[in-house]
């Protein structure tokens, strides 16, 4: 397993990247901008992406604007974004901005990975 | 005073993100001792993190020359936070809808809607460079 400290951990299954976000709380911009500089070289090949945050408790509006930047371009790059293991508050934020529409969100990374089949 | 006592504060800023994220730990200290419920606190801090950044990015445009001001009331009832910055203000009601549209696939503009959304009160100044929320305890008393 890849590890970039304190961001994220990265494992490679079937067709897909899974990433583990590592912090509880996601807020500067500093954090955000590592997480972005982490990813994105993952997607820039035509790669699915899981992205799991069962370790996440608090997240802002800021990391919804880092979620669509990596969405968009997965999609440019014709690969498929999951999100997964989202806490019911976080899982409240995703509804009130109805972000919960145009992400796909499963229980856990298994069941994400199932439809990536 | 006790850890239950009332608590009205008001800090001038240097407007530093991370100065304002250690008012608003300091705030959340204080509700929790209020016995506010764990959903509540994730409402009033989500709301001040919306405010702040606001107040520092679109308010304060990020100079460091401008301060930015947090006055709170805190009870066992309800908790009441303004925050104002220096900026020259903007117009609430002028916002865009994030939900709506192609406002949907913006990566930004939501964090009026979250304010809205987790408190049960929001309201601008005219000027439109001050914020007052208000969360009331859902804990039956």
């Amino acid at each position: 397993m890849e590890e970039v400290k304190p961001r994220i951990s990265v494992y490679y299954a079937q067709n897909a990247s899974v990433v583990t976000l590592a912090d509880e709380k996601i807020l500067d911009d500093e954090d955000i901008k590592a997480l972005e500089d982490s990813i994105m070289p993952l997607i820039d090949n035509a790669v699915n992406l899981v992205i799991d945050f069962s370790n996440v408790r608090f997240l802002s509006s800021a990391v919804l604007g880092l979620l669509i930047r990596i969405s968009k371009r997965i999609n440019e790059n014709k690969g498929r974004l999951k999100l997964c293991s989202i806490s019911p508050r976080i899982y409240d934020i995703f509804k009130i901005t109805r972000l919960d529409e145009i992400f796909e969100i499963y229980p856990d990374v298994k069941k994400a990975m199932q439809t990536l089949k | 005073m006790t850890s239950k006592a009332c608590t009205h504060e008001k800090i001038v800023s240097n407007g530093a993100i991370s100065e304002l994220r250690r008012i608003c730990a300091k705030i959340l200290c204080h509700t929790q001792n209020l016995e506010y419920s764990d959903d509540d606190l994730f409402a009033i801090q989500l709301a001040i993190e919306e405010a702040i950044v606001n107040a520092v990015k679109h308010g304060n445009k990020q100079d460091p020359a401008r301060d930015v001001i947090i006055e709170y009331d805190l009870t066992p009832e309800k908790v009441d936070i303004r925050v104002t910055d220096q900026g020259r203000g903007f117009d609430p009601d002028s916002l865009e809808d994030p939900r709506l549209g192609d406002n949907i696939y913006k990566t930004d503009g939501r964090g009026v809607l979250l304010m809205r959304s987790y408190m049960d009160s929001v309201e601008y100044n005219e000027l439109g460079n001050s914020v007052r929320m208000t969360k009331f305890n859902s804990k039956p008393r």
